[in-house]
């Protein structure tokens, strides 16, 4: 049942399993890239959450969060489909692996299907990000007038001469936060920024089950010519890696989006 | 989990790595299942600031043990997890010196601060 083509170690490393390592080091490395890569996106998470906490405890209301448990139960089925893959090619199960990649390849599609239907209420509805934020919500209770602190007397030089910020384009949000009248009610203000963020997040996070959809494709379509067995699974064990990081990254998205209070 | 994990008996003329035994890899998958549905449940007692910890908190957890046993960092080099923490660590630091950054400003700590309001 496994095949008996030879992989040769390339002329480069000692034996086939400094090969192997070698290959897994340099995954963890990009997996590393990957985690700053989406620690950028968090980072913006956490300071508009920080300086808006209101917009994201009105605004996740409208998310649903069974789908986005269902979603999360999803990926981790798949997870654990592509963990049982990476013993099936270790172990020379040629069948079982090219079943198990399928497994976890329909569990990705599923997701992305969960996803489209996610994103078209908010198209519909229209959640969308800065400018093009045009959801019929009630209207936002008026800001208190601006009452500017008395500014302190400058004392020759040490007035500051940087003038005031400019406004960016339509769609930011304004600095600090917005002063509401006590009791007043409706949405506040710049609830666009919650939807700036989470299709950002939630956008790279698809692109990367898109890319692992074709990645996993590729390892079905060369498991199913025999190329992995006992002593060569490291595509197998690699492209696992990847699809992990995509799980563990939705396990942070969906708690953070989802399930604010 | 932390019972000791077998090793399969690898064959021994081909080191293919360490195999994870399906029955730890099956507890996992139940453990994150049970996780997701507590952080959901969770989520529905309000609990102040606390929901955010706790939120974290089970998350934490969760990606621990896919990292330990779905990307079998546990059995790996220690090499392999030093890169990972660096990573980690550094995302730590962006995240944390921001947040310190953008709460030291005049229209965050002053009320009703903000000259670049339109009018």
């Amino acid at each position: 049942m496994a095949d008996t083509r030879t992989h040769a170690v390339a002329h480069h490393f000692d034996d086939a399993e400094q090969q192997r390592e070698a290959g897994k080091l340099g995954m963890w490395i990009f997996l590393a890239t990957e985690i700053l890569l989406f620690g950028g996106l968090f980072c913006a998470y956490a300071v508009y959450r920080s300086n808006h906490p209101e917009v994201f405890i009105y605004a996740h209301r409208f998310l649903d969060p069974s789908l986005g448990a269902l979603n999360t139960a999803v990926l981790i089925c798949s997870s654990f489909t592509m963990a049982l893959a990476v013993r099936a090619a270790q172990l020379g199960r040629r069948r079982q692996l090219v079943g198990l990649l399928g497994a976890t390849i329909a569990l990705a599609v599923c997701f992305l299907g969960v996803k489209g239907i996610e994103y078209e209420r908010k198209w519909k509805e229209g959640l969308l990000w800065g400018a093009r934020f045009h959801a019929k919500l009630a209207p936002a209770p008026p800001a208190l007038p601006q009452t500017l602190p008395p500014v302190p007397p400058a004392e020759g030089e040490e007035r500051s001469l940087i003038p005031p910020a400019a406004t960016g384009p339509s769609g930011l949000a304004r600095p600090g936060r917005a002063e509401v009248a006590e009791g007043a009610q409706g949405p506040p203000h710049d609830v666009q920024m919650f939807f700036a963020v989470y299709f950002m997040m939630t956008g790279l996070h698809g692109v990367h089950v898109i890319v692992g959809i074709v990645l996993l494709g590729w390892m079905m379509v060369r498991a199913r010519r025999g190329e992995f067995g006992p002593e060569y699974a490291t595509p197998v064990d690699l492209a696992g890696l990847y699809w992990h990081l995509v799980d563990l990254i939705w396990i942070f998205l969906f708690p953070l989006l989802y399930l604010i209070r | 989990m932390t019972e000791p994990t077998r090793s399969l008996p690898a064959t021994p003329e081909h080191t293919v790595g360490h195999v994870v035994p399906v029955r730890v890899l099956a507890r996992v998958w139940g453990a994150l299942l049970v996780l997701t549905v507590v952080t959901v449940a969770v989520a529905r007692v309000d609990l102040g600031s606390l929901n955010l910890d706790i939120a974290m908190l089970i998350a934490t957890v969760k990606a621990t043990l896919v990292v330990l046993y779905f990307m079998h960092l546990r059995y790996d080099r220690p090499i392999l997890a030093v890169v990972f923490a660096a990573a980690l660590l550094f995302v730590a630091l962006f995240v944390s010196i921001t947040l310190l950054d953008t709460h030291a400003y005049a229209h965050n700590l002053i009320p009703d601060y903000g000259p670049a309001l339109p009018k």
